[in-house]
């Protein structure tokens, strides 16, 4: 090996750069386009920079101060109420907040694979009625908010993770039958997320809010959000459904047998043994159709829901303000990649975790 | 069950896949405490013979029963049959999502609702009987072929079972892992255990066998202890076989 080596001639050597910051980012040809282009990226996001902080109009300024250009985040300052919100009594705002602070502890309290378990699900069901009763009042001495003012980020907040909490059971179990023996269940199953998947949300949301309640009796009354809620969890378990049935497709049927064998009955097999593993299989795509859910909650607006969307908007409408609709928008968009960075950073954690118990 | 009746018992057993007969009226019994090792060319039906005993295949005809419980279709038998025999695969089947110490206890805990403590304690009791004890807070895949087979050895062991089913346990393993599994094995056998081995280690057969059974294409065709079994072959398949494997 020393003597080839030592063969190779002078000219096949590459150029050795005398900085080793010279050879991360000119290295080689293609990173040199990428740095090129990352500087033009930068140049030309400076007119940008320059509206969005330096002729910017911070918080608590006024509306006349906006109008001298410049990005008016003092609009967004203004409007925060309404855009995390919505039209929920100012005077129980501390309920809504309250219902934000729990989602994020509750979600927190999952992360470590550990918790993972049967007193987690109970603590699920629990948090998620204090939500609601918070939420709505009407029981310990809570005045009654109807849920036509919930809005904002609470609501969006509930809807994408009771969407994906309650859309995955059913995933499961969609997931089965379409790879079950009994071909009756495989049919049906096959034939839901075909369904499901064939239509867009927007029709999905349509029906579910606009067109159900034409076709049920006029007393049953199910509310508006819980019917997009419905509507969001059907089309989320459609798409898990597929992730799962990935994961279920990637596992050695060893591991059934090797459990039945050992005596454990078929549901133990199914939620201790090949669960688990195909989750850890498809970690990626279920992270993505995580981010997907979150962002869709943000189409509930076409129903009516105020969402922070509809929210954002309607406060643009404001006449005081000088149409600053773009940091409305921004704001919003911000807390949605907020989130959602902060799954992509979650999986990939999940996953190094993985991959340090397959390898020695 | 009386206590002469036979470990295994199986009469008239015939298996399809779809088509294809894969066992063809077999009858096949062993007594409580004694070693069969079943050796025949790939494709003879020995991993289906094996698993209808545990009813990971299902028989089509015919009648199977272990420990004296019948194998039909009342899963409540079911259930007991595989409590009273553990099996250990080819390819180890270890859950690779738990550690060596939870892939012993968790079963446990699964299908007799013992109590954590207990089954950790048992669980390590079992891994120290096949010397991997210090290995317990691994995970399957830190570990080597033969120290994994000897985890799924120790993993049935934790059921309590009567009787050992074995399908090629060192096929899938490198030459200088064979010998520990194979010694692990031999330390079960001494201690009484009801053995079904499917094996071609026919070393072990001559060592540890009371009885060497010889199948092809679906049928038992000779069945002998190992003294015998490999002097003097009735059958001229067996005799093919055995010069085969044997040079
Ligand atoms: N699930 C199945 N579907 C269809 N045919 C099968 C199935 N399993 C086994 N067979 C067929 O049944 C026959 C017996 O298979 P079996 O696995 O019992 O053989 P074996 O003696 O264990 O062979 P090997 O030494 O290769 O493990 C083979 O011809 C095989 O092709
Ligand atoms: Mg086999």
């Amino acid at each position: 090996m020393a003597i080839g080596e030592t063969n190779v001639p002078l000219t096949a050597l590459p150029l050795k750069p005398k900085q080793p910051w010279m050879k991360l980012f000119f290295g080689d040809v293609f990173s040199s386009f990428l740095t090129i282009l990352s500087i033009l990226i930068v140049i030309s996001l400076l007119p940008g920079l320059n509206w969005a902080l330096f002729n910017a109009t911070w918080p608590g300024g006024t509306p006349e101060a906006c109008r001298d250009g410049g990005a008016c985040w003092a609009f967004v300052g203004a409007k925060s109420r309404l855009i995390l919100f919505g039209l929920y009594p100012p005077e129980h705002q501390w309920r809504a907040t309250l219902v934000i602070v729990l989602i994020i502890a509750m979600v927190l309290a999952s992360l470590s694979p550990r918790m993972w378990g049967n007193k987690l699900i109970m603590l699920w069901g629990a948090g998620i009625a204090l939500m609601l009763i918070l939420m709505g009042g009407g029981l310990l001495g809570l005045d009654t908010v109807p849920t036509s003012k919930w809005g904002g980020l609470p609501v969006v907040l509930m809807l994408a993770v009771l969407s994906l909490g309650m859309g995955f059971p059913i995933a499961v179990l969609l997931a089965l039958g379409r790879r079950g023996s009994l071909p009756v269940a495989r049919a049906v199953c096959t034939f839901i997320i075909e369904l499901v998947r064939g239509l867009p949300l927007v029709g999905l949301l349509f029906v579910a809010a606009i067109l159900l309640p034409l076709f049920l009796p006029p007393d049953w009354t199910i509310d508006k959000l819980g019917r997009t809620l419905a509507a969001l969890t059907i089309f989320s378990s459609a798409y898990l459904a597929e992730v799962v049935r990935g994961g279920l497709q990637g596992l050695d049927k060893g591991q059934g047998e090797a459990a039945q064998a050992l005596g454990i009955p078929y549901w133990k097999v199914i939620w201790h043994i090949i669960l688990p593993q195909a989750i850890q299989n498809v970690i990626p795509p279920l992270t993505n159709t995580a981010i997907v859910m979150v962002k869709n909650t943000s189409l509930v607006l076409i129903v009516g829901i105020f969402d922070m969307l509809s929210a954002a908007r309607s406060a643009a409408t404001d006449p005081t303000w000088p149409a600053p609709s773009t940091e409305g928008y921004l704001f919003v968009a911000l807390i949605y990649f907020a989130i959602c960075v902060s799954i992509s950073i979650y999986a990939r954690h999940l996953e190094n975790g993985v991959r340090a118990r397959s390898h020695s | 069950m009386t206590p002469q009746s036979n470990a295994i018992e199986v009469r008239a057993l015939n298996k399809f896949y779809g088509e294809f007969h894969a066992l063809k009226s077999i009858g096949f019994q062993v007594e409580q405490g004694e070693r069969v090792v079943i050796c025949g060319p790939s494709g003879s039906g020995k991993s289906t013979l094996i698993r209808c005993l545990n009813r990971l295949e299902i028989h089509q005809s015919g009648f199977v029963s272990v420990q004296g419980i019948e194998l039909g279709d009342d899963l409540r038998n079911l259930d007991a049959v595989r409590r009273e025999a553990g099996m250990v695969f080819q390819h180890f089947n270890l859950f690779p999502h738990i550690t060596v110490l939870q892939n012993c206890s968790l079963p446990q805990t699964l299908s007799r609702g013992t109590k954590r403590n207990d089954a950790e304690t048992k669980a390590r009791e079992m891994l120290s009987r096949v010397h991997i004890l210090d290995q317990a807070d691994k995970f399957p895949g830190q570990l080597s072929g033969g120290q994994q087979q000897r985890v799924a050895i120790a993993r049935a062991l934790c059921m309590e079972p009567k009787i050992m089913l074995f399908d090629e346990p060192t096929s899938a393993l490198d030459p200088e892992m064979i010998r520990e599994v194979l010694e692990t094995m031999i330390d079960l056998a001494t201690g009484g255990m009801t053995m079904v081995v499917v094996t071609h280690e026919m070393g072990f057969a001559r060592e540890v066998a009371d009885r060497v059974v010889y199948m092809e294409a679906g049928e038992i065709v000779e069945s002998a202890p190992p003294a015998t079994f490999f002097k003097t072959q009735k059958d001229q398949r067996t005799k093919r076989f055995l010069s085969r494997i044997l040079s």
